[in-house]
């Protein structure tokens, strides 16, 4: 990849990237990690975006992938403007492109957007010249987690190729779950979705799933000898009635459990993207036992986050 | 094109140099090396190797990228790969030898010490090079120096190294119009 330039504007979901595109942002998220983590260094931060306004506009909520996104942009030393829906116009009926185009007459040249409303980051990217970067747009896409999640499974375990990574829980609401489809399978991993019938979406429990993918209701067939697990928040706040019979027995059937941790290959690694229902979907033993790579995706984030803002901020199109 | 150091030139010069590093300080355990990515962390090593044979001490080696220091990020045009910076002890109170191919406008070794002060508090900061062409835009000096070589500002000095480029060789490339 050295030497190959990076061409996009925009980071809005990784369905149409290359595998190069994507081994270029680990690659580079290799080099930022240690300005976070290097022992040795004693200034946390580069000047790399010094003078640059990155805004970050929520309008769902969000703490880790919000502060995420400031860190990495504030190790990288741009001015962070943060703007939530609560408390701003948009509360008084301004619309979503009404409030994006003042955002950025008021000069955010890379606006961090998350957002309900499924397709919400594009609808904006076709309309804007900033750079835009999707931090999660409803059910679609939240690339930033898909890469971060690649790049903390391939610290773990090496070449991702032949790898069988598990996605376990509430596949239907999950932007994380497309992310890492999108992200993983380009990478040669082979993905096994598992969770209720009625939380994964009906196209795929039919057979017509993305190359790389195959769906087993069963959660012990489905991590029976598996490199890894990536259990999902059961998105209580998308549910609509009758998904699930209670928590309980969702639990009992697709909560991860030390049990169905010992069913897989032998220290395989456990991802969860955050926020948890510990006692749901993860065993609070798991969740921070010594498979857990929950932390490490955290501070990895960060170091994903400083690499897509380094990529879109030296482009051509946004320098 | 003109060749301004053979390999042999080339080998003296770093035999010297390695000398001249030592020589300047009488405890040359606070010394140490950082070469300067992608041809100055070369001469970095080979420089370690020399001061290791002729002093018998094995100082700290380090390499920095200076990518996310420049100031010219708004005008290439592109994101430019950052690669890795190893270095793999505390900067404090050391004295650092800055390593690096060609001196030239200075801009290259202003970010590599920016980057350094970001690890720490060296005792001081020296600087070797292999070529100095002049055309200084900041007020920089090397202390350590292979050839300086008087050129015009839109000539391209070329230095190959047998571990990069296959051959130890630095080139001078006229400028087709004189800048």
């Amino acid at each position: 990849m050295i030497g190959q330039a990076w061409t996009r504007r925009h980071v809005l979901a990784t369905d149409d990237w290359s595998r190069a595109e994507i081994e270029m942002v680990l690659e580079q998220t290799d080099v930022m990690l240690p300005v976070l983590t290097d022992p040795n260094r004693t200034v946390r931060r580069t000047p790399a975006l010094r003078g640059r306004t990155v805004v970050l506009f929520f309008a769902e909520a969000s703490t880790r992938t919000r502060v995420s996104f400031e860190l990495a942009a504030k190790a990288l030393s741009a001015d962070v403007v943060n703007v939530t829906t609560a408390g701003s116009s948009v509360e008084k009926g301004e619309s979503l492109f009404d409030t994006v185009r003042t955002l950025e007459a008021l000069g955010g040249e890379i606006l961090v957007m998350r957002h309900a409303a499924s397709g919400a980051a594009q609808f904006v990217a076709d309309r804007v010249t900033s750079a835009v970067i999707n931090a999660g747009d409803g059910w679609h896409a939240h690339p930033t987690q898909g890469l971060l999640d690649a790049f903390t499974l391939r610290t773990q375990l090496g070449d991702l190729a032949g790898k069988r990574i598990v996605i376990l829980g509430d596949v239907l609401h999950s932007r994380v779950a497309r992310s890492d489809i999108h992200t993983l399978v380009p990478l040669g991993a082979r993905i096994t979705l598992s969770g209720p019938p009625t939380l994964v979406p009906v196209a795929w429990r039919c057979g017509q799933l993305p190359e790389g993918v195959v769906y087993e209701p069963d959660a012990d067939r489905a991590l029976a000898g598996a490199d890894a697990v990536i259990a999902l928040r059961l998105q209580r706040e998308r549910q609509e009635s009758g998904l699930l019979p209670s928590l309980r027995e969702y639990a009992r059937a697709w909560g991860l459990s030390e049990e169905r941790v010992a069913l897989m290959r032998q220290g395989a690694p456990v991802l969860h993207p955050g926020p948890m229902n510990e006692g749901i979907e993860i065993a609070a033993s798991v969740a921070h036992g010594s498979r857990s790579l929950i932390e490490r995706q955290v501070t990895n984030g960060v170091a994903v986050r400083m690499a897509v803002l380094w990529l879109l901020a030296s482009s051509p199109v946004t320098a | 094109m003109t060749t301004l150091l053979s390999a042999d030139d080339v080998r003296r010069a770093i035999a010297r140099i390695a000398h001249e590093i030592v020589e300047r300080d009488r405890d040359p355990s606070r010394i140490a090396l950082v070469g300067i990515r992608s041809r100055g962390d070369v001469l970095a090593q080979r420089l370690h190797a020399a001061i290791q044979a002729n002093e018998g001490v094995d100082l700290p080696l380090g390499a920095l990228d200076i990518t996310l220091y420049r100031d010219d990020l708004t005008r290439i045009g592109h994101a430019p790969v950052v690669r890795t910076t190893e270095i793999a002890f505390s900067v404090d109170d050391r004295i650092l030898v800055l390593v690096d191919d060609v001196l030239f406008t200075g801009r290259t070794i202003r970010a590599a010490m920016d980057a350094l002060v970001d690890y720490g508090r060296p005792r001081a900061i020296r600087l070797a090079v292999l070529v100095d062409r002049g055309h200084r835009e900041l007020p920089i000096r090397a202390d350590h120096v292979g050839k300086n070589v008087p050129t015009q500002l839109g000539d391209d000095v070329r230095v190959h190294l047998v571990e990069v480029d296959g051959r130890d060789e630095v080139e001078l490339v006229r400028a087709a119009v004189p800048a």
